[in-house]
């Protein structure tokens, strides 16, 4: 008999993973795909965060895959992925997050995969109830359709509670031994995480994208503001990630290192901004994006100083590099009461 | 033995891995392929994707803030998955 062949999308946590080993407990090839939007939390601030140092650095979904004994194919989708944020057909969930359109754009996508590569069938680690936008009964069938994957994507997890997929129909897949897990209780899949012999697995406590963050899509929210377009390139939703940020005027934001590992990642983009940092006293790299006059560099060297160990001097001498022209400009700090909250994005 | 060098300084995880992926793709079996990155999680990444994938991490070491991961292109062969 042919041995069937199977693309899990695997995101790094407990539920992708239980629905691959189910699959691969019915003899079923599988192989596993991970996609990098750009947004995902997996890594990026730990590697830039000098206090999250001792924190282990390993990526879930290669995790995952090495636990399961199957290969792991990262596609990075950065550029097409700007639509889904940009413009959801399915609209933003309690931030700037796209969900159910990210989820039929991913399986869209592992779909033309399983195509180019002669898979049989996709699989994911979806569950009903699950997620209160993308993981619904009613967002099932809209993923499966607007996907273009139709019946050949197969929930294990929930796939009773789902009509038969092409897989369970032809008999590639025994639907008895599939679930029918349903709702926000995480207790079905720990319970089979332990039958299965799982003693150490991701459980992402707020998802793995950085849209679902409050704070994040703030700083999303205002960084198009500012440019009165809804566009991004990678380089600004990584610095999104990174520092304080302060707009103290229309025109341009600062973003200042809150420790040595944030500015050691700063420094890597001096070159692309007007830069600060206090020389008379410790303290931190500033960036300055926008087109700031010299008034606004005046109270930005000024803030900047209120973040230095001079914040109690009457005056701290900052450098200031603009266009590759280093020059020092001597100011008082700002007091803290002085900072409109509204400044703080 | 050919010996491509990878840069992949100032790339945050997963990217050194995907471009790692992307350039062994082009490698023939017995190639070595040196990358060099400035995220530590790299360290755990690249290796851990050459076990998946059957390939060999030869050497792995730290100099200046940067990482150096040199490794064996393999012949796509990997344990057979459950």
């Amino acid at each position: 008999m042919q041995q069937r062949k199977a693309v899990a999308l695997i995101s790094g946590g407990l539920d992708s993973m239980l629905a691959a080993r189910v699959v691969q407990e019915q003899g079923v090839h599988v192989e596993g795909i991970n996609f990098f939007t750009g947004f995902c939390v997996e890594g990026h601030t730990h590697a830039i965060r000098k206090k999250d140092k001792a924190k282990s650095k390993r990526n879930s979904a290669l995790w995952v895959a090495e636990q399961l004994g199957i290969q792991l194919h990262i596609i990075d989708i950065i550029e097409e992925y700007k639509d889904v944020v940009i413009n959801p057909k399915h609209g933003y969930g309690a931030h700037l997050n796209p969900c159910l359109d990210c989820k039929i754009f991913m399986v869209a996508k592992a779909n033309e995969w399983r195509r180019d590569n002669a898979f049989d069938f996709i699989l994911t680690g979806e569950v009903i109830g699950q997620r209160p936008m993308s993981q619904r009964k009613e967002t099932m069938p809209v993923v499966a359709g607007e996907s273009g994957a139709d019946d050949l994507l197969l929930r294990p997890l929930c796939a009773k509670n789902l009509p038969p997929t092409l897989p369970e129909r032809e008999g590639w897949i025994d639907r008895d031994a599939l679930y029918d897990f349903s709702g926000r209780s995480r207790k079905p899949q720990m319970a089979l995480a332990t039958a299965f012999g799982f003693e150490d697995y991701s459980q992402p406590a707020g998802g793995c994208c950085f849209l679902t963050d409050e704070h994040y899509s703030d700083k999303l929210a205002d960084l198009w503001r500012a440019r009165g377009s809804r566009e991004y390139e990678l380089d600004d939703i990584m610095l999104l990630k990174v520092g304080r940020h302060l707009r103290p005027r229309p025109n341009f934001k600062m973003i200042i290192a809150r420790e040595e590992g944030e500015t050691k990642f700063l420094k890597g983009y001096r070159k692309a901004f007007t830069s600060m940092n206090p020389v008379s006293h410790s303290g931190p790299l500033v960036l300055i994006d926008g087109d700031p006059t010299e008034d606004d560099l005046k109270l930005a060297a000024s803030l900047t100083a209120r973040y230095s160990q001079g914040r109690e001097a009457e005056t701290v001498e900052v450098e200031v590099v603009r266009d590759g022209v280093s020059r020092r400009l001597v100011v008082p700090p700002m007091p803290a009461h002085k900072i409109p909250p509204e400044w703080h994005i | 033995m050919k010996k491509t060098v990878l840069n992949a300084r100032r790339l945050l995880c997963p990217l050194p891995v995907i471009r790692v992926q992307n350039t062994v793709k082009n490698l023939g079996t017995g190639e070595i392929l040196e990358v060099v990155c400035t995220d530590p999680g790299a360290l755990s990444d690249i290796p851990t994707w050459c076990r998946i994938n059957g390939h060999r991490v030869i050497t792995s070491r730290s100099e200046h803030d940067e990482y150096i991961i040199t490794l064996e292109v393999g012949d796509g062969a990997v344990q057979p998955a459950r």
